[in-house]
């Protein structure tokens, strides 16, 4: 009988450990063994450009050490991450998602060892920040994204609309909408989560925690749902599902939504799947309260007494060394996490001003521990904004959110 | 005294070594059962109760017990955890509720026809009923995927009946709240809007599968059917074409000799279809895990995909082998309920029919 296939997993898990802890032996003595090192190198890759990228410098990078280090694309970062913790086999080095962040650093996984990298003082401080826990900067940014408004240039062309007419107020971003909504095509699209709608809560003044309390259930929240709400009202806000998009770039790309809500990911997917598409990518329009953005960003993740911390620290100098970001921002897109590099970037790709421009005023989304069930349940809920009253779905986020910080900090 | 003195000897004897060489001989199989069963079993118990959360071993001194309070956290404690849980055994509980009488019956509809003797091109009835379980489950959710799209084979079928088909696998709309907003009822009675078991209102609980988990089922009774109609059709040949002929003799149609011989002469197979039908339903994950678990409004989480999620997501080991082991205990006393049900209780009742055979027998 299979009866407890699962809890027998959670078990198998466990047994794993036991074998795994007999078998440790022959590890590397600290400090400077710089070659030599089999390195293991987990990443959550957007595609093959960015895996091939991050494998050629890493490469390069132990040709030039004597090591080797080998890059796995996981198919589902975390599960994977979950998994090499607890088998007690952590991979050396890891792309650590933001919204994981909070968790892996409260619960003692990963080692903070950005406070003794060479060029611990050049990231931006708000990705500093962000990667910091408990006054402590953990994990070196990778690089980072914003959200900016990408806009179909035929479509736009087609409704009429010139230069003069890019939206820089909500107002005007309706009035734009509604334009290019035609009978096949929708004019405004975004993925229906958090990581897109928390834009507009937090444009009309709101967030998710407010200092030490947390105020999800506050009016401005409530008045950035309303104006989706209109805009989905007016029939000029569809979300992907709708629209039998797997995201908002693939809406996009296949011309069913004119205008939609990405970071410059979106310009990689293009590239590849939709190279006859013409688009501009341009800042998002403000709200009542001023402009604002999310900026998101992996880590260099390293698990806690790492035997190969030396090797791995130099590791990751390298590849947050403004040239190499630089390179792979040519390769993928993304916009490199030091001061000198992005702004490096936003010379050399002029098209992407946009997303650096928003560094200004972005926001980091909310991602303490455990909010991260709590977000999962608010983008549930989410699939009722076309009808529910924008409080009712703030409400539970409200109780959720604060049952978890409670936890978090009790 | 002569008793006891006669032990020892004959445990000297001949017969000495049994014991011994037993247990020699059984070893390999012990241990197997109890690395691959026993012990994951017992980690998984200790796991349940502890406040493990997946970073190296679970027997580490740095994990310490907590009692109940995992099991707590999704029964009886107010929260998100509680609700999550909720609403996957309501999900979970409308699919068993569905699929395991309808794949049991189609299933044994399937096997009476291609058993048939003058069935023709029996072997390819045969081959294409059963191709589906043959086949990967993923590879089928995917197919499902594509005809299921709100502009996919299905919705344009129905569309050529003049129905606007709904967006299967996005749609979180209860159909018993459909049924119920047919008839204007829209909002629960103030009696089911209050939180009820396992923090789930009985508004909730009583909202009926959602069209995106139906379209589920409908994938569970297609990729399943085929492998019990393959158990039934094995015991269907066992029964032997002397009895068909004596029910002839009798005057028996083919309705009567269906309900009257053939499914009571099933009945152990009927048991063991049952049994693997509603194990193998309330452990299911493959197809939710495959579509995110979490679309549709997280109609179609079910309480195995939960326990996944709690554990590799959230890092709530403890209560993601809480919730693996409500499951395994679930079904355990589910099993044991039906073998009960599905007793043979038969003196009384053979006796009951001889006796009116008589009867009936007597004018004649």
């Amino acid at each position: 009988m299979r009866t407890s296939q699962w809890s027998a997993v959670a078990l198998a898990t466990g047994l794993a450990v036991t074998l795994a802890a007999c078998s440790s032996g022959g590890g590397a003595a600290d400090g400077d063994v710089e070659s030599g090192q089999e390195l293991t190198m987990l990443i959550g890759s957007s595609g093959d450009a960015e895996t091939t990228a991050v494998q050629e410098a890493a490469d390069a990078w132990a040709e030039e050490t004597g090591n080797t280090v080998e890059v796995v694309a996981a198919n589902d970062l975390v599960q994977q991450l979950g998994q090499g913790f607890s088998g007690n086999n952590p991979p050396d080095l890891f792309y650590m998602p933001w919204d994981q962040f909070q968790s892996y650093a409260a619960q003692g996984f990963i080692e903070p060892y950005a406070e003794d990298l060479a060029n611990a003082g050049d990231f931006l401080p708000a990705l500093v920040e962000q990667f910091s826990y408990d006054g402590q900067f953990y994990c070196a940014p990778k690089d980072f994204s914003t959200l900016g408004l990408q806009i179909n240039l035929e479509a736009w062309e087609a409704a009429g609309l010139t230069d003069a007419d890019i939206p820089t107020d909500w107002d005007q971003l309706a009035t734009v909408a509604q334009t290019l909504t035609t009978g096949d095509q929708v004019g405004l699209s975004m993925g229906r989560e958090y990581a897109r709608v928390g834009v507009f809560m937090n444009q009309a003044g709101g967030s998710l925690v407010d200092g030490d309390t947390i105020a999800a259930d506050s009016a401005e929240n409530a008045e950035g749902l309303a104006y989706l709400q209109e805009l989905i009202a007016a029939g000029s806000l569809k979300f992907p599902q709708e629209l039998e998009a797997g995201w908002g770039g693939e809406a996009f790309g296949l011309g069913k939504a004119a205008m939609v809500i990405e970071g410059p990911w979106i310009n990689g997917a293009m590239k590849n799947d939709f190279p006859e598409r013409k688009y501009i990518s341009v800042e998002l329009p403000a709200g009542p309260a001023g402009p604002s953005t999310f900026a998101f960003s992996n880590c260099w993740g390293m698990p806690v007494d790492s035997e190969t911390r030396g090797a791995t620290l130099d590791l990751i100098e390298f590849l947050t060394s403004d040239e190499q970001q630089l390179a792979f921002a040519e390769a993928f897109g993304v916009i490199p996490s030091t001061e000198a590099g992005s702004a490096a970037y936003a010379e050399q790709f002029p098209e992407n001003e946009a997303f650096v421009a928003g560094v200004e005023y972005a926001a980091s989304p909310v991602a303490f521990q455990g909010a991260a069930a709590a977000i999962a349940d608010f983008n549930t809920q989410l699939e009722q904004i076309g009808s529910a009253e924008p409080s009712s779905l703030l409400a539970p986020l409200q109780s959720n959110l604060q049952a978890a910080y409670d936890e978090a900090n009790g | 005294m002569p008793l006891a003195a006669a032990r020892p000897r004959r445990r000297g004897g001949i017969r000495g070594g049994e014991a011994r060489a037993g247990w020699l001989f059984v070893a390999p199989a012990v241990v197997i059962t109890a690395v691959f069963l026993v012990v994951p079993i017992a980690l998984a118990l200790w796991v349940s109760m502890s406040d493990w959360n997946g970073f190296q071993s679970p027997l580490s001194p740095r994990v310490n017990f907590v009692g109940l309070e995992n099991y707590a956290a999704i029964t009886v404690d107010d929260g998100l955890d509680q609700r999550n849980f909720g609403t996957a055994v309501r999900n979970n509980l409308y699919y068993v509720l569905l699929v395991v009488p309808l794949q049991t019956i189609i299933a044994l509809l399937l096997a009476v026809q291609v058993n048939r003797a003058a069935l023709r091109g029996r072997g390819f009835f045969r081959t294409a009923f059963y191709f589906p379980s043959v086949t990967s489950t993923v590879a089928i959710v995917i197919v499902f995927q594509f005809l299921f799209t709100a502009s996919g084979a299905v919705n344009a079928l129905i569309g050529a009946l003049g129905i606007d088909g709904p967006d299967w696998f996005n749609d979180s709309t209860g159909l018993i709240h459909g049924l119920l907003s047919a008839f204007g009822i829209t909002s629960p009675p103030p009696l089911l809007a209050e939180p009820g078991f396992l923090g789930i209102t009985g508004w909730e609980w009583l909202a009926g599968p959602s069209v995106a988990m139906t379209s589920l089922i409908i994938l569970a009774i297609f990729t399943t059917s085929g492998t019990f109609m393959l158990l039934f059709l094995a015991a269907l040949q066992s029964i032997g074409s002397e009895i068909d002929e004596a029910s002839l003799m009798d005057g028996a149609g083919p309705v009567r000799k269906f309900f009257s011989i053939t499914v009571p002469m099933l009945r152990p197979t009927l048991f063991t279809v049952l049994t693997l039908g509603l194990i193998g339903s309330w452990q299911v994950f493959d197809q939710i895990y495959v579509l995110g678990g979490t679309s549709a409004g997280g109609t179609i989480s079910t309480p195995a995909f939960l326990a996944y999620r709690s554990s590799f997501v959230d890092l709530e080991w403890g209560q993601g082998a809480a919730i693996a082991f409500i499951l395994f205990v679930f079904i355990i006393l589910l099993t044991l309920a039906q073998r009960w049900v599905l007793k043979e209780r038969s003196p009384r009742k053979r006796v009951a029919v001889v006796a009116t055979g008589t009867v009936e027998g007597g004018p004649r």
